[in-house]
């Protein structure tokens, strides 16, 4: 029974090892603070690890991955929102400039990373499910528990918003990044 | 002719989930719609920015805390600490409710409940009742890491604790593991036989007074067994009252002929 465990647990690692970098890029971005993304997908992978049997099969990991990740983000989320917390607006922005020979670049980054912060939640989900992480429309239905046809609606009106504000963010350049001296 | 176009469409082809020939169709249709072709350019442009941003937030070093060979390590270990607590848990609760319901008999015993040959007597029970049905981890030590679990044993209770060999009465030894008792460790040895019957043999080393004592019958509604003590060691052989009733009689007899002659 324990070789199979051992077994079953190096499957996980080898499994879910590769998967770690896109993890850590949906919660830095979903939340916008690199520190509390660590955090979760760290509590994420504790979790897989312990409900590794609960998986429906080896090709569904990432989505399975996804899934758990989103709930705790979510409830991070709203017990931040509860206990009225600011979100460290700065702070994924500093992570880009940490880089100094890319600085432009790295504002624009930060600009649009910015923009999608600005959106509801559940729309920044589903843009960053879809547009970043490559996720099909019904594995980031079942991400988010919720119906294809709200996964669509969602995303559509995601990027349109997201298109609204980058083209006012070009009008009245990068104000959200300027810091307090 | 060509369907009409859907906003749905219109994002799936630009995620690239259509199939060919309606992209085909897709991509003409945007060529004789400008104003929806550079809607549509504007979110393949937001979207490569977007990629790009959070491709360097996926570049930065992955912390240590993250290390997924150290996670999984971490989580073994945790799984077999609480596994230990709650076996110490599911005794000391079973030990109560057999204790307090009152609807224990230990006929024969000597001593006081809790103490003694009938302390045992109880304890092999409660063990009997908690891993006996465990399909996951009966014993904690299986019968090929018998030297282990011997040398654990004798660590903990201080006393080399035999387990005696009862496949000439079609008990195979299982393995072993410590449990906890209000007397401290004691060791606790399973057999199963061809059916899947198990039974549960307890050995503690005794207090002064309770040294020698004559084989006892203990019986509840579902388990029963033989308890003795021999120099110093206590033992409680326990099984389904099915068993309790025919065989576990002379298996407790030659169980204690072979640690006695062992001695």
């Amino acid at each position: 029974m324990q070789r199979v465990n051992r077994d079953a647990m190096t499957d996980a690692a080898i499994l879910i090892e590769p998967l770690i970098p896109a993890l850590r890029r949906y919660a830095m971005a979903l939340l916008h603070h690199r520190a509390t993304a660590d955090d979760l997908v760290q509590d994420a992978l504790e979790r897989a690890i312990s409900r590794w049997h609960q998986r429906r099969s080896d090709l569904d990991t990432r989505a399975w991955l996804f899934t758990i990740l989103h709930h705790l983000a979510v409830n991070r989320m709203r017990q931040a929102a509860r206990r009225g917390a600011h979100s460290a607006i700065e702070d994924v922005a500093q992570v880009l400039l940490a880089e100094a020979p890319r600085q432009e670049e790295a504002m624009a980054e930060a600009d649009i990373l910015h923009a999608v912060q600005a959106l509801p939640e559940e729309f920044r989900a589903v843009l960053l499910l879809v547009s970043v992480e490559g996720l099909s429309y019904a594995e980031t239905a079942r991400v988010l528990g919720v119906p294809l046809g709200t996964i669509m609606s969602r995303l559509s009106r995601a990027r349109e918003r997201l298109s609204r504000k980058m083209e006012a963010g070009h009008r009245a350049p990068a104000i959200a990044l300027r810091r307090v001296k | 002719m060509t369907r009409p176009v859907a906003e749905e469409e219109l994002h799936a082809y630009l995620d690239g989930f259509l199939d060919e020939a309606r992209r085909q169709e897709i991509a003409a249709y945007l060529a004789r719609n400008p104003a929806e072709e550079a809607r549509i350019a504007g979110y393949a442009r937001q979207r490569d920015a977007l990629r790009a941003a959070c491709g360097a937030l996926a570049e930065t070093p992955i912390p240590p805390a993250l290390n997924i060979g150290r996670m999984i390590a971490a989580a073994h270990d945790r799984r077999r600490r609480r596994l230990r607590y709650a076996t110490a848990a599911m005794i000391a609760l079973g030990m109560l409710s057999l204790g307090g319901a009152g609807g224990w008999m230990a006929r024969g015993a000597m001593g006081t409940p809790h103490g003694g040959v009938a302390g045992l007597s109880h304890v092999a029970a409660v063990s009997y009742t908690v891993f006996a049905p465990d399909h996951l981890h009966p014993v904690e030590f299986r019968a090929d890491q018998r030297r282990a679990l011997m040398d654990w044993i004798a660590t903990r209770t201080g006393t080399r604790i035999m387990a005696p060999d009862l496949r000439a009465s079609g008990y195979r030894f299982m393995g072993g593991r410590l449990v906890a008792t209000e007397h401290g460790p004691a060791a606790l040895f399973m057999y199963d036989d061809d059916r899947g019957t198990r039974l549960v043999l307890l050995g503690q080393p005794m207090r002064r007074e309770d040294r020698n004592a004559p084989m006892a019958r203990f019986q509840d509604a579902r388990v029963g067994g033989y308890s003795w003590a021999m120099d110093g060691i206590g033992y409680s052989l326990a099984g389904p009252v099915s068993v309790a009733a025919g065989l576990l009689h002379p298996l407790a007899n030659e169980a204690r002929r072979q640690i006695a002659d062992r001695m």
